[in-house]
């Protein structure tokens, strides 16, 4: 029998004697690597899942222009800087004053699609524009003139040369904005309508974007496209981003601070039923030292002990970790969580790490068992 | 060269002196009984001869080597390569069998060799019960296992505490026919023993007295049988 051999019976049956106290240790073990397991899956996939969830408040990047017009040009070679799994929605915009009743109000033509994919909070009462001669009006104006949805009105544009008479253009309402915010002033229109009533060729005023990137990501996108299309300027919409990081780095500091915690009882769990086991087997390692074992063997030993306890621990725990992770994801994001096969080995290194610095300070008093003492008669 | 020499050996815990300037020899080959009674330092020598303990004062020369200053891990080396100890408690692993118990002295010395530590207990009786946990042997099986584990490595001395202090009758005489046979191959044996039937079996018998040898007898008509009294 080879001595590796002699080695692991030793060990393994050692662990099977006390199978009550390992078992529980072993528990402690398993719990602990799948609460570490479980909260880094957490950790990692959190900015992918609170990024999405984020994307329902809206837009967290616009490209604005210093000389007054963004082309479309410029706009699709800014967005292809981004990874276009990354871009959730690209809503340009054009403003100008045109008048109901006689009196001003301000009209965005915009892409519908790609604004309600920007802005999912947008709650449309009836339904969005989707052909030439519908419009969507804000709440204000809804209310200022009375309008409902499949009510007619008409829009009229007076453009700046004196000369030149009213363009006039009927429209038919399709559905009421409702935001809470300064979009319920504004009405809503095609950029093909918006051409037709003002007579000329649209650029755009501002392009919004809703990109699902991290913080720093969103940054370095936004340097990307400053650098590669001079003529337009990204920006981040700071409270957005700025919300979206405080949130983000408060939950991972939470889920950093429960890993400590849990880990720590873990370490104290496996130490304290290794010190127990020490205790038990004092009379044992006094043999053993009588028989010649030095104090590296019993180290061996020991450790041993607690490095299979810990990987068999930490592969249990890995994959409870794993249904913990998937479990709270479903339940807190309603999406399922990607499964990450680096982080079982980590895990199990980890445990094995942990429950090796549990063992160090029951291991110490073993080796100051005096065989002498403890295996004197009666 | 004696095997084995105690000179002016003492070892003193704070007022008492548990051994008082002892002096002892013993040859190769010598089958030596220490007896006295309880609290004589019996094992207190037994302990500083076996490397498990180290004396206050004193040389002990164990084949020429003064061991008595060494170090805690240079008399382990010593307790592995030179000395076979056998308790009164036997003290087996409990999870491991009985050839495996004995192959743990191989594991510590050498290299654990299944087939010789099977020879082992088959030369100690037990080759039919190998595979048995200690919990499944009797009081004598357990201690003929442990005589195979402290010959395994093939000692130079052994060192016997009231190895028949935990046995019936019909087992002390096994266990003391077994030394018989290890004397006549030659091995060096020091038995600690309360029971006059074990001590008078071997070839010297040293009394010790608070700490001191009191006195030493040699047995003239040695055979190393074991004569029980029978008690009218």
């Amino acid at each position: 029998m080879k001595k590796r051999k002699m080695y692991i019976r030793m060990i393994t049956a050692s662990l099977l004697r006390r199978r009550t106290r390992m078992i529980i240790a072993l528990l402690a073990i398993t719990i602990g690597a799948m609460i570490l397991s479980g909260l880094v899956t957490i950790y990692i996939d959190v900015p992918r899942q609170m990024g999405a969830q984020f994307r329902n408040y809206g837009a967290n990047m616009i490209f604005t222009s210093a000389e007054g017009d963004i082309s479309p040009e410029d706009v699709r070679t800014a967005v292809s800087v981004i990874p276009s799994e990354k871009l959730v929605g690209l809503a340009p915009y054009r403003y100008e004053t045109v008048r109901i009743n006689d009196r001003p109000v301000m009209a965005a033509a915009t892409d519908m699609e790609g604004a309600k994919a920007a802005s999912p909070f947008w709650a449309v009462d009836g339904e969005w524009p989707e052909e030439g001669g519908q419009i969507m009006i804000g709440k204000n104006v809804a209310a200022t003139y009375n309008l409902k949805p499949g009510k007619k009105m008409t829009c009229s544009y007076l453009p700046e040369q004196e000369d030149v008479m009213d363009n006039y253009m009927d429209f038919t309402v399709t559905g009421i904005l409702d935001t809470g915010g300064k979009e319920e002033d504004y009405v809503y229109m095609s950029f093909e309508d918006m051409e037709e009533l003002t007579g000329e060729s649209t650029a755009y005023d501002i392009c919004e974007l809703s990109v699902s990137a991290a913080a720093d990501e969103l940054e370095t996108i936004s340097q990307t496209i400053n650098s590669s299309a001079p003529s337009l300027t990204a920006r981040l919409i700071k409270r957005v981003t700025q919300s979206e990081t405080t949130v983000l780095s408060k939950l991972q500091a939470l889920v950093l601070l429960v890993t400590v915690v849990v880990l720590a009882l873990t370490m104290i769990c496996v130490g304290t039923t290794m010190t127990a086991v020490v205790a038990e087997r004092r009379k044992e390692i006094g043999l053993r030292k009588a028989l010649g074992a030095g104090n590296a063997s019993i180290v061996g030993e020991f450790m041993g002990e607690g490095m299979i306890l810990g990987a068999a621990g930490g592969l249990l725990g890995s994959v409870f970790g794993f249904i913990f992770a998937q479990s709270v994801s479903m339940n807190v994001f309603n999406s399922s969580i990607i499964l990450m096969p680096w982080l079982v080995p980590v895990t199990i290194a980890a445990s094995i790490l942990v429950t090796g610095l549990a063992c160090l300070i029951p291991i110490k008093s073993a080796t100051k068992v005096d065989p002498a003492l403890v295996l004197k008669g009666e | 060269m004696s095997l084995l020499e105690l000179k002016n050996v003492s070892k003193i815990y704070g007022d008492l002196h548990a051994l008082d300037h002892v002096n002892i020899k013993v040859e190769k080959g010598e089958w030596l009984a220490i007896m006295g009674p309880s609290g004589s330092g019996k094992s207190t020598m037994m302990n500083i001869i076996g490397a498990l303990d180290k004396a206050t004062e004193g040389e002990i020369l164990l084949d020429g080597e003064d061991i008595a200053k060494k170090s805690a891990a240079a008399l382990t080396d010593i307790r592995r390569d030179k000395i076979g100890l056998i308790f009164q408690q036997f003290h087996l692993v409990s999870y491991l069998t009985a050839v495996e118990n004995v192959m743990l002295a191989q594991y510590y010395h050498s290299l654990p060799d299944e087939k010789e530590a099977l020879e082992a207990l088959d030369r100690v009786g037990l080759a039919g019960r190998a595979k048995h946990y200690p919990s499944q042997l009797s009081g004598g099986e357990q201690q003929r296992v442990c005589v195979a584990r402290a010959l395994i490595n093939y000692p130079e001395i052994i060192l016997a505490d009231e190895p028949t202090g935990n046995l019936d009758e019909a087992n002390e005489e096994i266990v003391v026919e077994m030394f018989n046979k290890l004397h006549n191959e030659g091995t060096t044996l020091v038995v600690v023993t309360h029971n006059p039937e074990v001590a008078e079996v071997a070839q010297r018998t040293i009394v010790l007295r608070n700490g001191r040898v009191d006195h030493e007898t040699v047995n003239e008509n040695f055979t190393g049988k074991i004569k029980h009294i029978t008690l009218m």
